[in-house]
């Protein structure tokens, strides 16, 4: 199983700067968040999530009212870490879906495939304000927004194909230019030319989150690598909902070679709005994985509305050599395990095993006070259980989530 | 008393002066690479470490631009992984103010800044461009003549977000349990551009605030730095220009109640190191033949006619057409206002030399500022600064990431026994090395 961290202030417990052990000018420094990532890390923890809105935090007595801007932080980490994967949570409502794209590239860059985000919308008005370009959008619009963004991010960090810089002395040519990719992108409330100006990430797609706080949120899961879903009486209901999705994708493709685009693909629509569907399919292969097809670039719709691209697609649509079916989904808890010890803990995990959930996304009370608790205790218990991995384990967080590689989509399309 | 020199180094980017075909040129986009230049920027004391950005790759006639170097990571993330890595180095970061919100921009670098320990700089850049706008959901909404009207609103609302929390706000008392001051924070602004209000999260970092970098060239450009900004990015780099330039930017302070000293003029300049004179001119000749390919030679030749010249041989003359003004065979880059008298300049020169267009462009471009033996240089650098040709330099190397360990290893030690150059930071922000008041 996965295990994640959440890194915010000094923990998730308002009071937790208060706490002798800390001291609260490291978490503008970002040497708490370091401390913490190095000390998960080294137990086998193998990602963690970075807090971030668009907005301060609440301007509240007694409480940590400051924080650093996420990705900052999370680059701010990379260097100081190994293996450890890196999502900072990053808002798209009011953020240019270019510069989103271009930063979690970078930060899969410069920390060598490990880095992914943690997509999230705003919906306050407070958020608006300190922005200003546009009025507060409900909840469900804001999701249907962020899942476009979402989609343009990836073809973004696909617009580049892997081998675009050729450096090739003879020709005087440092990229080959029919390896880069005008996305041509448009949804109803923007629009991007493309190409990035960051070469394709070494993940090729770095791993895209959903946290699961609103109905809403938890249609656009169906979207992401990962899904971090509150503990609750039917996670069991919505992780098998959020696979049943998969499995019916999985269903109506047709049984091709591997790569191909399957005609019998389903019609994807889903959300309200978001206009038109375009022909998928996904195949498994003899192994029964999901194989990747190629979104079907001769569904009718397409031509009605030229240049729209819903997002209404399964992960497994792009991703060649998926592992596994569907989002790696973590069930994402509040713990004090200094409070209240880890026997616990060790029996709520192996229940949301038992439920069908991927992994558990921790978030420590305190960050100097749990975090070594579940680095020296809950680990170890559940490495004994056989339930979590050496912890040495290192490569692109994708590899460690059991992502494959994603297939680019504009690979070969214009040679 | 001697002026002290102010020194920067700069990752180069998506310009011909990267020669990424020499054997020697590493990743241009790994890490491994960026850290490498700002540890060297580090050894050598420099006081900044600076990163370029461009928000859509260069085109030429439709077509990508695939000669130079293409693409890169994006600055702020980039930088915020070095601040791991360095202890003392200035991190100046590129960021454009018409594709960006105020706020976005005062929490990204207000960040910066933090994990830095006070290091940051923000480089205001001002491309408004339609071209550019087709990445952003505004699109290319700015008319040229409002980019620095939304340029200065923007820097003054990031200023007045960082300059939102005072002195004793942030309180960090564990024993009563208060954080901050409560309404520590709060803003409001309405401007022709923005109308916003809110609570900024960040509090002071260590210098204040982030220094103010400016790289416009137009007289509005010039009229924004004097107005604001702490450091100038030029591109006049020869000691004639160098000074008229100098001159004409520290005039405009007094209007706006500056002292000369509190803005510095860095212009950006290549340097060449040999162990001779003759060697190094030698040396500088061969680079800027690896700068300036055929294809390349016409590249930079469309950029300043304004048209397709493909059917001209680089080797052979200078195009015998008129330039066209304000055309878009080349997108993405600074073009010329008046490229009239330039171009008639680069006819007379050829003439008289003999020079075919490649040459020309060679011999009227891409000249390396400081050519020569350590001590040619070393004394060079001094004088302009002395002079009052430039308070420092930008230094761009022409290979990624080692071209600057000659100027590290051979010049800066003759700079530190000139007594122009510190040994050692004496302080830790950017500000202390920039000898700027907080
Ligand atoms: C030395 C120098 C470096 C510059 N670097 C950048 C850059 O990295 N990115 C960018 O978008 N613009 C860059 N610019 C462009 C300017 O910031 C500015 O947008 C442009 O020159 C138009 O302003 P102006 O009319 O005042 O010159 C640079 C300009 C100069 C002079």
């Amino acid at each position: 199983m996965i295990v994640g961290l959440e890194i915010d202030g000094a923990g998730a417990d308002p009071a937790a700067w208060r706490g002798a052990e800390v001291d609260p000018r490291a978490i503008l420094t970002g040497a708490l968040a370091v401390r913490a990532a190095q000390r998960a890390e080294a137990a086998g923890v193998d990602l963690v999530t970075f807090a971030d809105a668009l907005e301060a935090p609440e301007d509240v007595p007694e409480q940590v009212s400051v924080r650093l801007d996420a990705l900052g932080l999370a680059a701010r980490v990379a260097p100081a870490t190994e293996r450890i994967g890196l999502l900072p949570a990053i808002t798209v409502t009011h953020t240019e879906p270019f510069h989103v794209q271009a930063s979690v590239a970078t930060l899969d860059h410069i920390s060598g495939g490990r880095a992914g985000w943690v997509a999230d919308v705003s919906t306050s008005a407070a958020a608006a304000e300190v922005v200003g370009r546009r009025q507060p959008v409900p909840v469900a619009e804001t999701w249907r927004e962020a899942r476009y963004v979402v989609d343009v991010s990836r073809r973004l960090w696909d617009s580049w194909e892997d081998d675009a810089i050729v450096r090739d002395a003879a020709t005087g040519r440092y990229v080959d230019r029919e390896r880069l990719h005008y996305v041509d992108f448009v949804s109803p409330t923007f629009s991007v030319k493309g190409p990035s100006i960051v070469p394709r990430p070494p993940q090729g797609h770095p791993v895209t989150a959903i946290r699961v706080n609103t109905p809403a949120a938890l249609e656009a899961a169906r979207d992401a690598d990962l899904v971090l879903l509150p503990d609750s009486e039917d996670v069991a209901a919505q992780i098998q909902a959020l696979r049943a999705n998969q499995r019916q994708s999985a269903a109506g493709g047709r049984s091709v070679g591997g790569g191909q685009s399957a005609g019998g693909g389903r019609s994807v629509g889903g959300g309200q709005n978001v206009g038109s569907a375009r022909s998928v399919g996904v195949t498994a292969d003899a192994a029964g994985r999901a194989v990747s097809v190629t979104p079907d670039s001769a569904s009718p719709d397409q031509g009605s509305r030229p240049g729209v691209r819903p997002p209404e697609s399964d992960t497994a649509d792009r991703v060649a050599g998926v592992s596994r079916s569907g989002p790696v989904v973590l069930v994402s808890v509040g713990v004090r395990p200094h409070v209240d010890g880890v026997d616990g803990l060790v029996a709520a995990v192996e229940e949301w095993v038992a439920a069908g959930v991927d992994g558990v996304h921790l978030r420590p009370g305190s960050l100097e006070l749990d975090v070594p608790v579940i680095a020296d205790e809950l680990l170890p218990r559940l490495r004994e259980l056989g339930l979590v991995g050496a912890a040495e384990r290192g490569g692109s967080l994708r590899g460690r989530l059991g992502l494959g590689r994603p297939r680019n989509t504009f690979s070969g399309s214009a040679r | 008393m001697t002026k002290q020199i102010h020194l920067a180094a700069h990752f180069p980017g998506v310009n011909n002066t990267t020669v990424w075909s020499d054997p020697a040129s590493g990743s241009q986009i790994d890490f491994a690479s960026f850290r490498k230049l700002a540890e060297t920027a580090e050894r050598g004391t420099f006081d900044f470490f600076f990163l370029a950005e461009g928000l859509r790759l260069r085109e030429v006639k439709g077509r990508i631009h695939d000669l130079d170097v293409v693409g890169r990571p994006e600055s702020l993330t980039v930088l915020s992984a070095l601040a791991a890595v360095t202890t003392h180095l200035g991190l100046a970061a590129t960021v454009n103010s018409t594709f960006n919100e105020p706020y976005e921009l005062a929490k990204r670098l207000a960040t910066l800044d933090h994990v830095s320990g006070g290091r940051a700089a923000w480089n205001v850049v001002t491309s408004w461009d339609a071209f550019t706008g087709e990445n952003f959901r505004r699109g290319g909404y700015l008319d040229k003549s409002d980019r620095y009207v939304r340029a200065q609103e923007s820097l003054r609302i990031v200023r007045k977000l960082w300059d939102s929390w005072t002195g004793d706000d942030l309180v960090l008392d564990q024993a009563s349990g208060s954080f901050a001051r409560e309404g520590a924070g709060a803003f409001a602004d309405a401007g022709p551009h923005f109308d916003i209000r809110g609570r900024f999260g960040l509090p002071p970092s260590p210098q204040g605030r982030p220094v103010i970098i400016q790289a416009g060239d137009s007289d509005e450009g010039r009229e924004f730095a004097a107005a604001g900004a702490d450091v100038i990015f030029s591109r006049h780099g020869t000691f004639a220009a160098g000074q008229t330039f100098y001159k004409d930017v520290k005039s405009r302070l007094a209007k706006y109640g500056r002292s000369d000293e509190s803005l510095k003029i860095m212009p950006a300049v290549t340097v060449v190191v040999a162990d001779t004179d003759a060697e190094a001119i030698e040396k500088a000749a061969y680079i800027r033949e690896q700068q300036v390919s055929g294809p390349t030679a016409l590249v930079l030749a469309e950029l300043l006619w304004g048209r397709d010249l493909s059917a001209y041989d680089p080797d052979g003359p200078l195009p015998a057409e008129d330039p066209v003004v304000g055309s878009s065979v080349t997108q993405g880059r600074v073009g010329y206002n008046d490229p009239f008298p330039i171009v008639a300049e680069w006819r007379a020169q050829a003439e008289a030399n003999g020079w075919s267009l490649r040459q020309t462009v060679i011999n009227q471009q891409n000249r390396q500022t400081f050519v020569g033996s350590p001590t040619t240089v070393a004394e060079a650098v001094n004088r302009h600064v002395q002079e009052n040709a430039a308070d420092g330099f930008v230094l761009v190397p022409h290979l990624t990431p080692g071209g600057l360990d000659d100027f590290v290893d051979r010049v800066i030690p003759l700079l530190r026994e000139y007594g122009v150059f510190r040994s050692e930071y004496s302080g830790t922000t950017l500000r202390d090395h920039l000898g700027l008041s907080r």
